[in-house]
């Protein structure tokens, strides 16, 4: 496993790679190292698309026509984008890196045995992340051979080029040169139970519990929203579970033969039966407080079971909504430390 | 806001009816707690936290006392800026009652300007008003053990005539009685000298607490304030010591299953040295420790370990045979101490700021200042004393028996302190004077009357609330010792919509998720039909039922708080539990399998 300037190991990589690797990449990588639990992966470097696009540029020009470009004109936008990422996701890899690329992948998987990935865009600044997010798909999942996986890293770094990336940098008037975006390619987990979870309550913002939303099968369902999943609030440093909100999750994505994944309506048995049990909840408890205090902050996390019963975290970033929210303090220290209790008695609570 | 809630709203007290054929039982309360049709405009709620059952006449003084020292303590002494004391009525032996708040913003800041010269002294001088505290009520146990034993002899003894005292014995009955009323009330003078203030500040940390971790469990912030060495524990306690003795002293064989306290003194007795030796350990725990009854101090028929030994030498053989498997037996407060550090070094470092830190550091330290008060008073009050008080007003009952006004000692609490002053009085004259006491013909019937009459009324089920919901409630008594908040009130509301619900809802107490059998034990008596594992359903529980925790799986009460002897020793087990669900003993059958979900207060019946 030798990284290089086009393909980044997640034990090489942590987030201070964040230009070269973007922020999921990093993120993996940063995890990796913490020694906790990650399926083993790679980054397709933001070298490799500047290579791939490079060797576009010198056929015909790309940068330079959406520069060319005004926000306010769509009509334009839009037949642009349809032409650069047809372009995109159907031109050749150049030689050198499409070696490199199977190489990587055959490492990963073993030669022959094509175990499935999960291919993802991991976009370097904020900007392109808010940029690309725009309702895009750009996760790509159960991807069982090599060919499959180099398909779906050019659609990555075609999404750039979705109608909204494009408006969005006109908009701001954001270099094209600056643009670029790695790709994470990783070992995917056939996951019995996935979910999501924080590092505090998402309802109000309490730090001493983690919130752990989970269904049966990928935790795609989750993400997407189409399963109400099973929540459980957990106390951090006691352990008490205070909720355990069992949903009706009458289906769960499974792979699919052939790559990616199907949704199948959840056996009956199972719909209404805890997708978790209280000893797997505490221990994604633990490993949420371990992420949480390597990062210095409160996480969302991604999170996956597999049917041995492994607990492994596909995905960890900063919780944002609570944590950019100005509050103020629950109460500061009183010169009469008896002034407190005016709360109780002073009326108007 | 007040449309919605007459909309909405609880019945008033005027629609109340007495149940048909026991109205001359209602008009035995005293005319101050019957209601009127004023009580209409004001906010009542039934307090079935204390009051679980209809109260016979005579245990209406235990809320009359109460009452009366707590609303002194309130408006007079301490001066609470929003509120007054709490007016009580009780109708088919049910006991309602209302706070009295203080809404005028004149008002609130004279007495706020009070309150700080008054309570802030308290304080912040706790540990020695709390040391004297003490002492006021050793001094007050030791009056009431002191009273004389009631005599009415033929003749009155020589050696008083010899020695011209001058006045009979007749005199001194009446003079007992009242000396037993007058210590009573003075004792629950005592009980709320320090109470509000130390639930105050307890609920100011409390509060905190909740506000920079909205979904902390109650149970782990009363972890982080509760006592490690408190009296609550004691009895539980007494018991492991006794259990370790009985090994020690090779006597531990006595206790066998299906044998009666008396047996086992009586063999004790009969095995000499070692035996004798276990009987002088008992005594040493009996005094005071076995002092605590079944109750909580409101009812006369809640008797103490004391008087009724089964319920400790029930719990013998569990300790006995936990001690004998090598199980430590004595609390490990050491280690319960450092958890508790632990615990709090934990969230405040959970804190986003210092300032915050600092905040935090000042509450706890009161909280701690303030908490072996609230712990511990009940001991002294609601059970060393108010047993020793029931017990006298029983020897009252004993000697009005044998002169034939009603059958039993216990039927003296059918009668109010009122008419059983008259009933003394009535006898000192017929002692007095020679001819048969006029009580022989008329209370019997009125003592049958009213017990049907009790008997009727717990068939009764009775509002939770009455008359008009307050928009807010802020009333820091009401709130800290019933838990009413508005949204109590609005979950009662809609609480007869859904009358098939196979859930019941209470406080969670104490984590944990169990399946089992529940057993509901309706009295203290019932508690040999716990089996291992079985599910404790019962109404209240209190120190003395500390032992039956050995054994269960689960605990679910119909009343009590975070804070109430059910949570605290649940937690100590490390069972689930449930308290304050309300209804539990009427809802849940007896075998019946239910879950109880400790971390989110819920019971479901699960057949």
């Amino acid at each position: 496993m030798h990284s290089s300037e086009n393909i980044g190991w997640f034990n090489d990589i942590g987030l201070a790679d964040r230009p070269t690797v973007g922020g999921k990449g990093g993120s993996l990588g940063e995890l990796t190292r913490a020694s906790i639990p990650v399926p083993p992966g790679f980054v397709v470097r933001t070298a490799a698309f500047e290579r791939f696009l490079g060797a576009l540029e010198k056929e015909e020009a790309i940068r330079p026509k959406v520069e060319a470009l005004g926000s306010d004109q769509l009509d334009e936008i839009t037949a642009l984008s349809k032409y650069l990422r047809a372009r995109l996701e159907r031109a050749p890899l150049p030689d050198e890196l499409n070696a490199e690329l199977v190489a990587a992948h055959t490492e990963l998987c073993g030669a022959g045995l094509d175990s499935p990935v999960a291919v993802r865009s991991s976009a370097t600044t904020e900007d392109a992340e808010g940029a690309s997010f725009a309702g895009l798909q750009d996760t790509y999942l159960w991807v069982t051979d090599a060919p499959a996986t180099l398909r779906y890293v050019r659609s990555c770094w075609a999404s750039l080029y979705s109608v909204p990336s494009i408006a969005y940098r006109r908009k701001y008037g954001l270099p094209e040169s600056g643009v670029a975006m790695a790709v994470v390619v990783q070992r995917m987990v056939n996951a019995r139970t996935a979910g999501v979870m924080f590092t505090r309550s998402p309802m109000t913002g309490d730090r001493s519990v983690v919130t752990i939303e989970g269904a049966w099968g990928l935790g795609s369902s989750v993400v997407s929203g189409e399963v109400t999943p099973d929540r459980f609030v957990i106390a951090k440093i006691t352990g008490e579970i205070s909720v355990r909100d069992v949903c009706d999750k009458h289906v769960q994505h499974l792979p699919a033969p052939g790559g990616g994944v199907r949704e199948v309506e959840t056996p009956e048995n199972l719909r209404k039966a805890p997708c978790l049990t209280d000893a797997e909840i505490t221990a994604l408890k633990d490993i949420a407080r371990k992420v949480e205090r390597h990062y210095g902050r409160p996480q969302d996390i991604e999170w996956a079971i597999d049917h041995s019963g492994e607990i492994l975290l596909l995905q960890s970033r900063p919780e944002t909504v609570w944590s950019s929210k100005d509050r103020s303090p629950v109460a500061k220290p009183a010169e009469n430390p008896l002034q407190h209790v005016m709360k109780i008695f002073g009326g108007r609570r | 806001m007040r449309a919605t809630a007459e909309q909405k709203g609880f019945p008033l007290p005027s629609s109340l009816k007495v149940v048909p054929g026991t109205e001359a039982a209602q008009a035995a309360y005293p005319y101050y707690m019957q209601f009127a049709k004023e009580d209409d405009e004001r906010f009542w709620f039934y307090n079935s936290m204390h009051f679980p059952e209809p109260m016979c006449v005579f245990d209406m003084i235990t809320a009359e006392a109460a009452y009366c020292a707590l609303g002194s303590a309130n408006t007079r002494v301490h001066s609470l800026p929003t509120t007054l004391g709490i007016d009580c009525r009780i109708i088919n032996g049910r006991v309602y009652i209302g706070g009295n708040a203080v809404t005028d913003p004149a008002e609130i800041a004279k007495r706020t300007q009070e309150f700080q010269r008054r309570a802030f002294y308290y304080y912040a001088n706790w540990e020695r008003l709390f040391a004297q505290w003490k002492d006021k009520m050793m001094a007050l146990i030791q009056e009431a053990e002191a009273l004389p034993k009631l005599d009415l002899p033929e003749f009155e003894p020589l050696e008083h005539v010899h020695a011209g005292r001058g006045i009979a014995s007749n005199h001194y009955i009446l003079q007992t009685y009242q000396k037993t009323l007058e210590g009573y009330f003075r004792m629950w003078q005592h009980h709320f000298e320090f109470l509000l203030l130390g639930y105050g500040a307890y609920l100011t940390f409390f509060d905190f607490c909740k506000k920079a971790f909205p979904e902390i469990s109650d149970q782990t912030v009363a972890r982080m304030v509760a006592g490690i060495e408190a009296e609550i524990f004691r009895p539980d306690d007494e018991l492991r010591r006794l259990a370790k003795c009985a090994i020690e002293l090779g006597v531990d064989g006595q206790f066998r299953e299906g044998v009666s306290p008396d047996e086992i003194i009586k063999s004790m007795e009969r095995l000499g040295k070692p035996g004798v030796a276990w009987l002088k350990e008992l005594a040493a725990s009996r005094y005071p420790w076995f002092n605590i009854n079944v109750g909580d101090g409101f009812y006369h028929y809640h008797r103490s370990w004391n008087d009724d030994l089964s319920m400790p030498f029930a719990a013998l053989p569990g300790y006995i045979a936990n001690a004998k498997k090598g199980e430590r037996l004595e609390r490990q407060t050491e280690k319960l101490m450092a958890e508790r550090k632990q615990l709090i070094a934990d969230y405040r470092e959970l804190l986003e700021t210092d300032e915050e830190r600092a905040a935090y550091d000042q509450m706890i330290e009161l909280a701690h200042r303030v908490f072996p008060y609230v712990e511990g008073h009940k001991f002294y009050c609601e059970h060393w004393y108010t047993n020793l008080f029931f017990n006298k007003i029983r020897e009252f009952g004993g000697l009005l028996a044998q002169h034939g006004f009603f059958p039993k000692a216990e039927d003296v609490f059918q009668l109010s302190h009122y008419e059983l002053e008259a009933a003394i009085v009535d006898l000192m004259t017929s002692w007095s004077n020679g001819s048969p006491p006029r009580g022989v013909s008329r209370w019997p019937a009125i003592v049958r009357q009213r017990k049907a009459a009790i008997a009727e009324w717990a068939k009764h089920e009775t509002a939770p609330a009455l008359g008009p919901v307050p928009d807010i409630i802020d009333d820091p008594a009401i709130v800290m010792l019933w838990g009413i908040t508005r949204e109590n009130l609005d979950a009662w509301l809609t609480a007869g919509e859904k009358p098939d619900s196979n859930e019941i809802r209470g406080f969670a107490a104490s984590n944990g998720v169990v399946e089992g059998v529940a057993r509901v034990v309706k009295s203290a008596e019932e508690i040999g039909r716990l089996r291992k594992g079985d599910i404790l359903v019962c109404q209240i529980t209190n120190p003395s039922w500390a032992p039956v925790f050995q054994n269960i799986s689960a605990a679910v009460s119909d009343i009590g708080g975070s804070m109430s002897h059910a949570a605290i020793v649940a937690r100590e087990y490390g069972l689930p539990a449930v308290v304050g669900t309300g209804t539990g003993t009427q809802k849940i059958k007896d075998g019946q399998r239910i879950r109880v979900d400790g971390g989110r207060g819920v019971v479901t019946l699960l057949e």
